[in-house]
């Protein structure tokens, strides 16, 4: 009955009440929803998978940065440098050691995890704004790092090749078989993040970005929640970069710019700060526009030749900046918002209150 | 209610908590805040810190806290130096405090606010948090079931899930007290609990903070300007003008205390 009826739904013990998956409806929904994802790439093609493997992989990356940000309060423009990190120490254990990828990308994750405690450090001095400036000194040292003084066992930026990972004889060499390590390693980190934020950790970080003083006052070690927070930030950066790395099997230092590290921040905004499904509709919503745009400024060029540059170049950047303008002007809390509102309106069907 | 019972008879058992403050000095530059300040609290007693504006019975709270170092003198708790520590240190010896402009986590709900305060118990570690089923759940469950009986005292029911952010000004006063309840201290600091409300907030107010003296045993300094307030509900009241202590006694003590009525109402002359 609860499908029909959602408002008649309650809870009876405290286990119930914190639950995420409550009713049978839900049970159901998760279900299928886990199948379809499982039958993605057997029913479209390349392109569409491709897409949605590269959502799944940035998606790990901006929920780190969801973590840092949307709950600890620390801003953060050094993502796509710890997502570096990840990718090179991933890449090298493989190309260069021949290490097994499911060796391969814990080790890179820990890597990036460690270097994100690294930059951390100053966190026990300064916060907000000048925080930022800190891991802007990762996002502008680590790719400079990686492309000269490190060239020799990362290739500089001559790109490092990374072979295919392998698991008991299947070579996964296509967007259709990354799509089966990808979506469960994205599926699994994103229900850890929201464990993550429930329990006692995510709070103490909440606690941490409404009211350090308050915090501090009630018996939360700030300076030791902040690196934990910037650990785990990296460690969700250094998968992203080592999966990346699998991705694409080829990796350069420019993939890795100061740009990326805000686009990241502009699609946490857009899916709403501090919240777990927040940061996957923002990474799909900007992604797949994106792809779009680009399809739209390719079809327009060809009937308008003479303005064919700017609509294949312009208009992905041009209308991600409305985007995000828009978003901050109309729906500040992002889409993770509206999603609440919806939720709450089936919630409460048949009444209105 | 339960675990309030439980902690009045564990407290039986337990020694008197006790806060002896010796001699303190606290300066900010040229300013001297308080000085040569001396006082005891412990006995289970209410005592109220009361004062003129920028008397220092905040600063004074405030060093208690570990958030000033005052640059003389010694604070202990239970015999245990307690200056120089650093806040979330001292909240784990115990002491927990309200703010007068209540500086709750305006993002979470009323229940995620107490559970915030439960930190020193629960102890979240990172593994168990990420897998919570199993350990971590059960973990949050117990504390849960704490926080749900402070809920309970303080008649915070209806508003369990609303975000803080969301309430009126005398529901988060409440809020505020509940998570300094949800701590468990051995000794409860208040600053301004009564400001801003109105007759009937002020009796339910008064109303927690004797319960909470009478059930849990522990002491509760009180800084109120409520003057009604202060003479009714506590045990002792300590007069600050300055800086200086400049009367400690009982209620009607300090109500016919000469150079109390002179801080207060100015020389005769």
């Amino acid at each position: 009955m609860g499908a029909y009826c959602p408002c008649g739904t309650r809870n009876f013990n405290y286990k119930k009440d914190m639950a995420i998956v409550r009713t049978p409806f839900h049970w159901a929904a998760l279900v299928i929803l886990l199948l379809l994802l499982f039958l993605f790439p057997t029913f479209f093609g390349g392109v569409l998978v491709n897409l949605v493997n590269e959502i799944a992989i940035i998606t790990l990356a901006v929920m780190g940065l969801n973590i840092l940000t949307g709950l600890c309060g620390q801003i953060s423009l050094g993502q796509s440098a710890f997502m570096c990190v990840g990718a090179y120490t991933t890449g090298i254990l493989a190309a260069t050691y021949n290490i097994h990828f499911l060796v391969a990308l814990p080790c890179g994750a820990l890597g990036a995890g460690i270097i994100g405690l690294v930059f951390g450090l100053p966190s026990v001095k300064i916060k907000g704004f000048y925080i930022a400036m800190a891991t802007l000194a990762a996002q502008f040292i680590i790719p400079a790092l990686i492309a000269t003084p490190l060239e020799f066992i990362t290739n500089g930026s001559n790109s490092l090749r990374i072979p295919s990972p392998e698991l008991g004889g299947i070579v996964f060499n296509s967007p259709q078989s990354m799509f089966y390590i990808i979506i469960p390693i994205t599926v699994i980190m994103v229900f850890f993040a929201e464990n993550l934020t429930r329990t006692g950790i995510g709070r103490a970080f909440v606690a941490i970005r409404d009211d350090d003083l308050a915090a501090d006052v009630m018996g939360i070690d700030i300076f030791r929640y902040k690196l934990l927070a910037f650990f785990v930030c990296a460690v969700y950066a250094g998968m992203a970069g080592g999966l990346w790395a699998y991705w694409l099997r080829s990796i350069n230092p420019d993939h890795f710019h100061l740009h990326e590290s805000i686009k990241f921040l502009g699609m946490l905004v857009v899916g709403g700060m501090g919240s777990i499904p927040g940061a996957v509709f923002g990474v799909s919503f900007l992604l797949f526009m994106d792809y779009f745009v680009r399809e739209f400024g390719m079809q327009m060029s060809t009937f308008f030749p003479m303005w064919a540059p700017a609509f294949q170049q312009a208009s992905v950047p041009l209308l991600y900046g409305l985007v995000i303008v828009l978003f901050l002007i109309f729906e500040p809390r992002g889409l993770a918002h509206r999603w609440t509102v919806l939720k709450s309106s089936y919630r409460l069907r048949p009444f209105s209150y | 209610m339960n675990d309030l019972v439980k902690n009045k008879e564990k407290d039986k058992l337990a020694k008197d908590d006790r806060l002896e403050v010796n001699n303190m000095e606290l300066r900010f530059g040229g300013v001297t805040a308080l000085s040569r300040l001396s006082y005891d609290i412990g006995q289970s007693q209410i005592t109220a810190i009361i004062g003129p504006n920028g008397a220092g019975k905040t600063s004074n709270l405030n060093c208690i806290n570990g958030f000033y170092q005052p640059q003389r003198g010694e604070i202990s708790f239970n015999d245990k130096k307690i200056n120089g520590l650093p806040p979330y240190k001292i909240a784990q010896l115990g002491i927990s405090r309200t703010f007068q402009n209540m500086q709750l986590y305006t993002g979470l709900s009323t229940v995620d606010n107490l559970m915030a305060a439960r930190h020193i118990h629960l102890r979240p570690k990172l593994l168990a948090s990420c897998l919570y089923y199993g350990w971590g759940r059960n973990k949050e469950i117990k504390h849960r079931e704490i926080v749900e009986e402070i809920i309970d005292f303080l008649e915070m029911e209806p508003i369990r899930h609303k975000i803080v952010g969301s309430l009126p000004y005398g529901e988060r006063k409440r809020v505020d007290l509940g998570r300094a309840l949800a701590l468990e201290p051995r000794l409860l600091l208040l600053d301004e609990p009564m400001a801003g409300m109105n007759v009937e907030e002020k009796e339910d107010m008064a109303r927690f903070i004797i319960d909470i003296n009478e059930l849990r045993k522990i002491p509760i300094v009180l800084v109120e300007h409520d003057m009604g307030v202060v003479m009714d509900i506590c045990d002792k009241v300590i007069v600050l003008d300055f800086g200086v202590k400049v009367a400690e006694g009982s209620p009607e003590e300090i109500k016919t205390n000469p150079d109390v009525i002179r801080v207060y109402l100015g020389d005769e002359g």
